[in-house]
C-alpha cells in the first residue's frame, strides 16, 4: 500500500493525463493501468471553444484522486497561485510542486520548489514536490515535511530512464516519506528499475501516452511496477564477480 | 461593459451583472471550472451575488491533461 498523507492507494503507479492520441485510448489506459492517482495542468480555459470535451470531466472522481501539478510555474509565488486556484475547484487537496527552472531541459528549480513547497504546506496542502535527484534537496524538502518527494529519473518526456541509481538510492534511503520517481521513464524496464531501488511508487505520462499502444503500455508498466516493487520486497541476491554454481558440487558422475 | 476574460477584451452584454450570469452566457454553468476575479478566487457559493464592473480582470481556469 502506498500511503500519502491520510490517503491510502494500492496501486504504485500515478499516471499523467497529457498527450493521448485520442480520449478514448486515455480512458482504456486509465482504466488497465490501474492507477488511482491521476496528474492534471491547470490552464485557462478556451472559452471561444467551450464545448470542447475535458477528460476530467468524464472521470468517475470517486474512483480517484486528482494531483494537479504547478507546471508552467517559474516562481515560488507563480507555482502557489497555480496550487489554490486547483484547490478552488473543490476536487483535490494534494498538489505537485512543479517549479521549472530551465526550458531546455526542464529541470527543476531548487530554489523556488523548496520555497514553493514551505509555503504551500503553510497553507495545508499535501505537498508532492517534482525536485531533480539531488540527494541533500530531497533531505531538506523532506525535513520541511512534503508528504512525498518525486525525484526525477531523468528530464521530462526524455525516456532515458533512471540516469542516476546512485542518488535515487541515497533518496530512498534517507526519506522518511514516499519516494515517487517522476519524469523521465522511458519503458517498463525504467519502471521496474525504479521500484527495485526502493522507491514508493512511480508517475509516468509520456512513457504511455507516446508509446505505439499507449493501452497495452500502461497495462505493462501497472505489471513493471508491481514485479519491481515484488522483487524490492523479496530481497534480491547480492552481485557477484564470479559464478557460484546452481548444481551441487557433490555426486557429479566420474 | 469591458471586462479582460483570460487575458483579451472582452464585451459583454448589458444583462450579465454577476459571476453566475457571466459563466451561463459562457454555457459553463455546469462545468469544472475556477473564477478568478481580480487576482482573487471567487469561492462558486458567491457567484450569484458577486458583481462584474467595468474593466475587471476575469480568469475562468479548468483541469488539462498533464503529467
Amino acid at each position: 500500500m502506498l500511503q500519502i498523507a491520510d490517503k491510502t492507494f494500492t496501486s504504485r503507479l500515478l499516471l499523467g493525463t497529457g498527450k493521448y492520441p485520442s480520449f478514448e485510448v486515455q480512458e482504456e489506459a486509465v482504466n488497465i493501468s490501474k492507477a488511482e492517482i491521476l496528474t492534471f495542468a491547470v490552464r485557462r480555459m478556451d472559452i471561444f471553444e467551450p464545448s470542447q470535451p475535458n477528460f476530467l470531466e468524464q472521470l468517475d472522481l470517486e474512483k480517484y484522486s486528482l494531483l494537479p501539478n504547478t507546471a508552467g510555474a517559474k516562481t515560488a509565488e507563480e507555482a502557489v497561485r497555480i496550487a489554490k486556484l486547483a484547490k478552488a475547484s473543490g476536487l483535490c487537496d494534494m498538489v505537485k510542486v512543479e517549479v521549472i527552472g530551465c526550458d531546455r531541459t526542464l529541470l527543476p528549480d531548487p530554489v523556488e520548489t523548496l520555497r514553493a513547497s514551505e509555503m504551500l504546506l503553510d497553507e495545508g496542502f499535501i505537498v508532492l514536490p517534482y525536485t531533480s535527484d539531488d540527494v541533500v534537496l530531497a533531505k531538506r524538502l523532506v525535513d520541511l515535511g512534503v508528504h512525498a518527494i518525486m525525484p526525477g529519473a531523468s528530464p521530462i518526456g526524455s525516456g532515458r530512464g533512471i540516469i542516476n541509481p546512485f542518488n535515487l538510492r541515497m533518496i530512498i534511503e534517507q526519506s522518511s516519506v514516499p519516494v515517487i520517481v517522476d519524469a523521465g521513464i522511458g519503458s517498463p524496464k525504467d519502471a521496474a528499475y525504479a521500484m527495485e531501488l526502493g522507491a514508493d511508487g512511480v508517475l509516468l505520462n509520456t512513457a504511455v501516452s507516446g508509446a505505439g499502444d499507449p493501452v497495452r503500455m500502461a497495462h505493462a508498466m501497472k505489471l513493471a511496477i508491481e514485479a519491481g516493487r515484488l522483487g524490492f520486497e523479496a530481497g534480491r541476491i547480492p552481485e557477484k564477480n564470479y559464478a557460484v554454481a546452481s548444481s551441487p558440487n557433490e555426486g557429479l558422475i566420474t | 461593459m469591458n471586462i479582460q476574460l483570460n487575458g483579451r477584451q472582452q464585451e459583454l452584454s448589458a444583462d450579465i451583472k454577476t459571476i453566475a450570469q457571466l459563466l451561463a452566457s459562457l454555457s459553463l454553468e455546469k462545468r469544472i471550472v475556477i473564477v478568478e476575479l481580480n487576482k482573487e478566487i471567487i469561492n462558486k457559493t458567491a457567484y450569484a451575488e458577486r458583481p462584474i464592473r467595468n474593466g475587471d480582470k476575469v480568469e475562468l481556469i479548468h483541469f488539462v491533461g498533464g503529467g
